[in-house]
């Protein structure tokens, strides 16, 4: 397999995309998508800490001996959410507060670890590195989804700003927890409509050139 | 240190069964509630697990925290504290079931190395902490939210065992069904809020 910058980018964002493929680390994309606000601190926070724990992993993947790996990977993702966190409770305070235990959650969200057992074992640190930061980007882009529809929904604003000009009344069900479960269930289905669409298109061309 | 919060303690054990449900309301656990709810007899053992666990750890952690972490002002270390208390205590569990209950053993064990990642028990604690729960709080807070998830892994697998032999587009075969039917459990279980709520 080649491990090029673009095969990685394009597997990231899109071919194995860590939410809604994989569906790793749906805690926390469930949790924080009531705004917006919240899910790009949140999408930030874990774009830095999959990058930065990939690539001390890399760096550090031929001296950590395989037996306590995973004691030692959970050790260095901690490490780094604690900066996170205490970044975030330093300078927006209220945003911490919004975000309550999910920010210390990042620990145990799979998508970290997940690249770090089957990436960052194999790989250069550089490489690394750009393979997490990819698979924040495409967390942190799927939480986006959601959240501007939940958001003009449920509050009829965009990042705060009021956007409700038809005056609808805004939508209980999406501010609650079972609306983010609707939202994700309907943009996996998108996601995987689109694919088959393609694998179908595929099949008729090759029966046709035979 | 701030007074804790006078809810009753039996009030926060039947809020986090059912209106506080840890994985409906606050979507812990999710991970392994989605992959591990394929058969009933799987996502019940597996529920069984969780509870024993987090009973267990919320108890230690309770007294780490508030006997070793606060009195040496180590707060901002505490994720690091639960996440090796966790991984310790579930060591601990297996070693002693295999030693005394070795029926139970057979049956959990397979379920019960992968608990040490389940955000469910690690926000627990986080959740302890931040409410700023008594002990006897923190144990019925523990014990409620392990048999919330038991209770709901249980329901999620027996709607899906049905549901894996009926026709559905194409699409939402797999996870995109199994959300639609998390979303209306969800509804449902919001039926009961107004009975009693802790927050």
């Amino acid at each position: 397999m080649k491990n090029d910058l673009r095969t990685v980018f394009y597997r990231n964002l899109w071919r194995e995309n860590p939410v809604i493929r994989q569906i790793l680390g749906i805690c926390s994309a469930l949790a924080v998508t009531n705004r917006l606000e919240n899910s790009l601190v949140m999408g930030l926070g874990l774009m830095f800490v999959t990058a930065f724990s990939s690539f001390t992993l890399s760096a550090l993947r031929n001296l950590i001996p395989d037996r306590i790996r995973m004691i030692v990977q959970t050790l260095v993702i901690a490490a780094y959410v604690i900066i996170v966190d205490i970044f975030i409770k330093a300078n927006m305070p209220e945003i911490s507060t919004a975000l309550g235990p999910y920010v210390g959650l990042i620990i145990t969200n799979c998508i970290i670890m997940g690249r770090a057992e089957a990436f960052a074992r194999k790989n250069t640190p550089v490489i690394s590195f750009f393979d997490g930061l990819f698979a924040g980007i495409g967390y942190t882009i799927i939480l986006l989804c959601i959240a501007l529809i939940r958001e003009i929904l449920g509050f009829g604003t965009v990042f705060g700003f009021n956007v409700n000009f038809l005056n609808f009344t805004n939508w209980t069900i999406m501010v609650v927890p079972p609306g983010a479960f609707f939202m994700i269930a309907i943009i996996i289905w998108i996601a995987s409509g689109i694919t088959n669409r393609g694998l179908k298109k595929k099949e008729s061309k090759k029966e046709g050139a035979i | 240190m701030m007074d804790s919060p006078q809810i009753s303690p039996f009030i926060i054990f039947f809020a986090s069964i059912i209106t506080s449900n840890m994985v409906l309301t606050n979507f812990l656990g999710m991970c392994s509630f989605i992959s591990i709810s394929n058969e009933f007899k799987t996502a019940s053992g597996l529920g069984k697990a969780v509870t024993l666990v987090m009973i267990f750890t919320t108890v230690i952690n309770f007294a780490v925290y508030k006997f070793i972490v606060v009195p040496l002002e180590l707060e901002y270390l505490r994720y690091v504290v639960f996440i090796i208390v966790i991984a310790a205590s579930v060591q601990i569990i297996e070693l002693a079931m295999d030693r005394f209950l070795p029926e139970l053993h057979i049956k959990l064990g397979i379920f019960l190395p992968l608990i040490t990642v389940n955000c469910a028990i690690l926000g627990i604690s986080l959740f302890m902490v931040i409410r700023d729960y008594n002990f006897l709080q923190s144990l019925l807070f523990g014990a409620g939210s392990g048999l919330g998830w038991w209770l709901a892994i249980s329901t999620l697998a027996a709607i899906r065992e049905k549901t894996n032999k009926s026709k559905v587009p194409a699409g939402l075969v797999g996870p995109g069904l199994t959300f639609i039917i998390i979303g209306l459990m969800a509804m449902a279980f919001m039926g009961f809020s107004g009975i009693f709520t802790i927050q």
